[in-house]
């Protein structure tokens, strides 16, 4: 099959003799990195998003038309492709109809495995198919392509399994003496690896090494992760997939490969950046610092008195307010609690009351979480307010209801050197008249930090599962308990 | 196999020059779209299905075969999933006008 030099279509068609079949294929590719780009395009607005999703469809029918016009797939290969393409297709409708919103992180998460197991999977194929007549640069960016796509997989099934709160993974980050030696020791040795072959792609037996330590590192490194930094770590785990796609398409020739594979990496890179400032950390202290270091210190903190309200105080100062902010977090979507917020909602612009929401980047567990949850419970997403939009209003606001939201809350951030979140931008709702906190209990968030927040004045604690919480407000508010059925 | 250093250097290119694009593009996502962006991409980026339809279809050697089966189903996992998810969550955003009309039915619905 190497008698055939393939040129930037890839796959084994000669332009000089097969021409119009290689022009069609081209034309196909060139025309789905097209589509590829517009539905990336059309994402920049919620009201040609979906036109999007057309654009991005029809590339990829055409890509794949194109990639079985390849004289290269044999007839019984037809009858596979089908058989695998059926097995796909029979798991993958049910993963995109049936997983509930509150679900989509960790169906997000396992995705990326799915997509670094093909990846990783056809890398090795490549590899035992064409060793040991591989050059050193295809050989390099074959070994890179290997660990990725193994590291991305395990890594994405433990962020998978960390979301989906699996009994026997444990949820806090945990740290042990000479992780980050044992780390960089793992990767170190794919890397060593990844060199041997380059030098002599005939080194059969690096390849199960180089699997084995992008398996393990991908494990490492998500161990000392917390769920608080889960919405990076799935960004960075999305760009890391990308790039092995990209990586791919050098090796198998296809620059619609790399030109998806690079959309993805960058999607992801953005996110994570994106992320990263959202917290006032590096991608450094991210992956290897993990928060739960600091657990001890607030232990011993002094802490003040803190007001509680009952529903029904709490209910007739929403009722009276004329602009209130919900401010959602983690523990919303715990809860399940966006349609009764969204029923709150309601209830209170019935009564004249105006109400926006206010999204910090990082609540939640992946990046636009907490827009997709109040999404799915019909809040128009005019009310869905970021941070940088809501932060000047908060003056002006009469109450500010945070549920389940903490870390992202807590003014510490602004003032407190020593707290472990300092430099974080929050949402400034203490800068509003009144601040409503909906919470089970005292217990700090995911960082482990306390919240001073909570001991403000002008701060009323409402405990009580944030979805009974709301139901009780919306009583107390239309004053109608037929409504109610908790 | 010796990929030409001649598709290396265009394939750079094409990588530089869709990383630049990619960027501009995916800068103005809102962040509002952020999950759905992220759905999307990784639909996307399950082309790797061109790669795995090779390897299977190539039936080059029963080993890789097999590595191309599974690798062929992941990918259609990821783009059949893919596409489905971020439609249903696309279909979720709506702006107001568009909520007022079904409203009362709704909210008997969702009580």
């Amino acid at each position: 099959m190497n008698t055939l030099l393939p040129l930037s279509t890839g796959f084994f068609v000669n332009p000089d003799t097969d021409t119009v079949r290689y022009v069609i294929i081209s034309l196909f590719y060139l025309v789905g990195a097209i589509g590829f780009v517009l539905s990336l395009k059309w994402m920049s607005d919620a009201k040609t998003a979906r036109k999007g999703i057309f654009a991005g469809e029809i590339g990829f029918v055409l890509a794949i038309i194109g990639t079985l016009m390849l004289p290269v797939i044999t007839t019984t290969g037809y009858i596979y492709i089908a058989i695998a393409v059926l097995i796909g297709a029979a798991i993958g409708v049910p993963l995109g109809l049936l997983v509930p919103m509150t679900a989509m992180p960790q169906r997000i998460a396992l995705s990326h495995a799915f997509g670094a197991l093909a990846a990783g999977l056809v890398g090795i194929a490549k590899y035992y198919d064409n060793q040991p007549d591989i050059g050193w640069f295809v050989m390099a960016v074959l070994g890179i392509e290997i660990t990725l796509g193994a590291l991305v997989f395990t890594g994405s099934l433990m962020a998978a399994g960390k979301l989906q709160e699996v009994k026997w993974l444990a949820q806090r980050p945990i740290v042990f003496p000479l992780q980050k030696t044992l780390n960089f020791a793992v990767l170190g040795l794919a890397a060593v690896m990844v060199v041997i072959l380059a030098v002599d792609p005939s080194q059969v037996w690096a390849i199960p090494v180089i699997i084995i330590a992008g398996l393990a590192f991908g494990v490492l490194l998500i161990i000392p992760i917390g769920g608080a930094d889960m919405p990076t770590v799935i960004a960075l785990l999305n760009s890391y997939a990308g790039i092995a796609a990209a990586l791919l398409g050098f090796v198998l020739e296809n620059n619609l490969l790399i030109v998806a594979g690079a959309l993805d990496g960058m999607s992801g890179l953005i996110l994570s950046i994106i992320m990263c400032r959202a917290m006032n950390r590096s991608f450094r202290n991210v992956l290897f610092g993990a928060f739960g270091a600091t657990e001890a210190e607030w232990g011993d903190q002094e802490v003040g008195s803190i007001r509680s309200a009952t529903f029904d105080e709490a209910g007739e100062i929403l009722k009276n307010s004329r602009l209130v902010v919900v401010v959602p977090g983690y523990g919303m979507a715990v809860a399940q609690a966006q349609h009764k917020v969204r029923e709150l909602a309601d209830t209170l612009e019935k009564e004249g009351v105006e109400v926006k929401y206010a999204i910090h980047p990082v609540a939640g567990r992946m990046p636009g979480h907490m827009n997709v949850l109040l999404a799915e419970a019909n809040v128009p997403y005019e009310q869905l307010l970021d941070m940088e939009e809501i932060n000047p209003e908060f003056p002006q606001v009469d109450v500010v209801l945070v549920l389940g939201a903490n870390d992202v809350v807590n003014p510490a951030a602004r003032h407190d050197q020593k707290s472990p979140i300092y430099g974080m931008p929050i949402l400034d709702v203490d800068k509003a008249a009144t601040v409503m906190v909906v919470k089970r209990s005292m217990r700090p968030g995911f960082a482990g930090v306390e919240n001073e927040l909570f001991f403000n004045e002008k701060t009323l604690m409402v405990f009580g599962d944030a979805k009974d919480v709301m139901g009780e407000l919306i009583t107390e508010i239309s004053g109608n308990r037929d409504s109610i059925n908790v | 196999m010796n990929v030409s250093v001649e598709f290396i250097m265009t394939g750079l290119f094409v990588f530089a020059l869709a990383g630049f694009l990619g960027f501009e593009t995916i800068r103005r996502v809102p962040r509002l779209l952020h999950t759905p962006l992220m759905a999307l991409t990784n639909a996307l980026s399950a082309i790797s299905l061109v790669g795995s339809i090779v390897v299977l279809g190539g039936q080059f050697t029963a080993y890789t075969t097999i590595l191309g089966f599974i690798a062929v189903i992941a990918s259609t996992i990821n783009v059949v999933g893919g596409f489905l998810i971020t439609d249903k969550m696309l279909k979720m955003f709506k702006p107001r006008e568009k909520l007022k009309k079904p409203e009362p039915a709704e909210a008997e619905a969702s009580s």
